[in-house]
């Protein structure tokens, strides 16, 4: 069991080397939406400093919900998907493997890039290890449901549009916890309730969603 | 013994239909007289609020519409649930037949709050908590509805919505309390079932014929919808 999940996690990071700009184009995303912000709301520094961490967290939510319809179209396509389903090793831990290889691919470049446009906005270096901290935790929550959404949407017309429909809203508490924990820390409070928070988000997700991600293909493939 | 027959007789959806057409006609009568009660208590009975002036009669629809809202979706997910869980085709049916009513009763409720707050709070719009949660309930109840909408085979459009149903019921309390942390200028509930009412009675008179007209309204408009569908299926 362990080592399908091990193979799936290998094979997803294998594809993904194979074409690297897959993977690029979600964090050039990532940092021009980032950098239209000062563009259209000006550059005075004190109002940048203060939109920072809701800027970089809406932008890291868009980004990493761009990258979800990847998730499991190609394999859908090839029929590998099918073969998935078929076999002996349990779906739901099929599916964590591949939400794991995607956020590896997709959520964890938006991590480390971050303090990069956070010095864009001229936000203290000490916020940079909150940011990320809360980048860390809060990512993978977004690839765990937002890859229930991408499955419930798989072959669908208008997917795209209908995907962004379904997830955004489920969204919602991880931007407000992810930026709030940058804006406490900004404010010379401790973060750390609401990385707790974000933890707690976490370990939900991560033992619920794959259940739910294995329901949602089972029905979108029938 | 007999009652247990009876309900799985009106499970299937050719039973069902005379009768739900009966119980609906039933239902917009009495939302009807209920409807026409509660706004003649509310507009004509009620006294003016010290604080507010008259611009709080509008809570007489406000309220009613946000209890609807909430309840509608928790039951909508438990008619999408059963009918995961035992393929019931008239269960579905019935999860999609509330969901433009619950998507309706949450609009009624942000717009009627739109038209209170002007008033009281100075602005139409405000950024709070509760605001906020009912904005996002009404993206869920779209949601429901688009995916179903996206989807032509029926059967997987029914399982597909139910599954986003009941992940969004789990969600319903997250978003709910992530939200109030992060901002509250709402007032307290004015209801509640646990300490006496802080209002008058002939005020909680007519928000309670509301809430009942509302509930009648919200199980006819569903009723007549489930008919439609299910004329449109079998």
């Amino acid at each position: 069991m362990i080592e399908a999940a091990r193979a799936i996690v290998r094979r997803d990071l294998l594809l993904a080397l194979r074409r690297p700009s897959d993977v690029g184009t979600a964090l050039l995303f990532f940092v021009i939406v980032a950098s239209l912000f000062p563009l259209g709301i000006g550059a005075e520094p004190n109002l940048l400093r203060a939109v920072a961490p809701g800027v970089i967290w809406v932008a890291a939510l868009l980004a990493s919900m761009l990258c979800l319809s990847r998730l499991f179209a190609a394999d859908h396509a090839d029929g590998t998907l099918e073969q998935m389903l078929l076999g002996a090793a349990p779906l739901g831990m099929i599916v964590a493997a591949k939400v794991l290889a995607h956020w590896l691919v997709a959520g964890l470049p938006l991590v480390a890039i971050a303090p990069l446009i956070a010095l864009q906005y001229d936000l203290p270096p000490a916020l940079y290890g909150t940011l990320a901290l809360s980048l860390l935790l809060g990512t993978p929550v977004l690839s765990l449901v937002g890859a229930i959404g991408a499955a419930l949407t798989l072959g669908l017309r208008g997917g795209g549009v209908l995907l962004a429909l379904l997830v955004l809203p489920l969204y919602v508490p991880v931007l407000i916890f992810g930026a709030g924990s940058v804006d406490m820390a900004s404010a010379g409070l401790s973060p750390l309730g609401q990385l707790q928070l974000l933890g707690a988000l976490l370990v939900v997700a991560a033992a619920f969603a794959p259940w739910a991600i294995a329901a949602a293909l089972r029905i979108s493939t029938e | 013994m007999s009652a247990a027959i009876r309900w799985f007789w009106f499970a299937s959806p050719q039973t069902f239909f005379p009768l739900a057409g009966r119980i609906a006609l039933a239902c917009w009568a009495g939302a009807a007289v209920l409807a026409a009660a509660g706004l003649y208590v509310g507009f004509f009975v009620a006294p003016t609020d010290a604080q507010q002036g008259e611009a709080y009669r509008i809570i007489f629809i406000h309220v009613p519409a946000a209890w609807m809202s909430m309840f509608l979706y928790v039951v909508m997910a438990f008619w999408a649930a059963l009918g995961l869980a035992f393929n019931t085709r008239l269960s579905s049916m019935m999860a999609s037949a509330i969901a433009p009513t619950g998507a309706w009763m949450t609009f009624l409720a942000l717009w009627t709050g739109a038209l209170w707050g002007r008033p009281t709070w100075g602005a139409y719009w405000v950024w709070d908590a509760r605001l906020t949660s009912e904005l996002i309930l009404l993206f869920l109840y779209l949601g429901f509805m688009a995916l179903q909408a996206a989807i032509d085979d029926p059967r997987r459009a029914n399982r597909a919505g139910a599954l986003l149903a009941i992940v969004g019921v789990v969600n319903v309390p997250i978003i709910y309390f992530s939200v109030q942390w992060w901002n509250t200028l709402h007032q307290g509930a004015s209801v509640s079932l646990t300490r006496a009412p802080s209002m008058a009675s002939t005020m909680l008179a007519g928000m309670l014929l509301m809430a009942l007209a509302l509930w009648l309204y919200s199980i006819a408009a569903s009723l007549t919808r489930v008919r439609c569908i299910i004329r449109e299926r079998e």
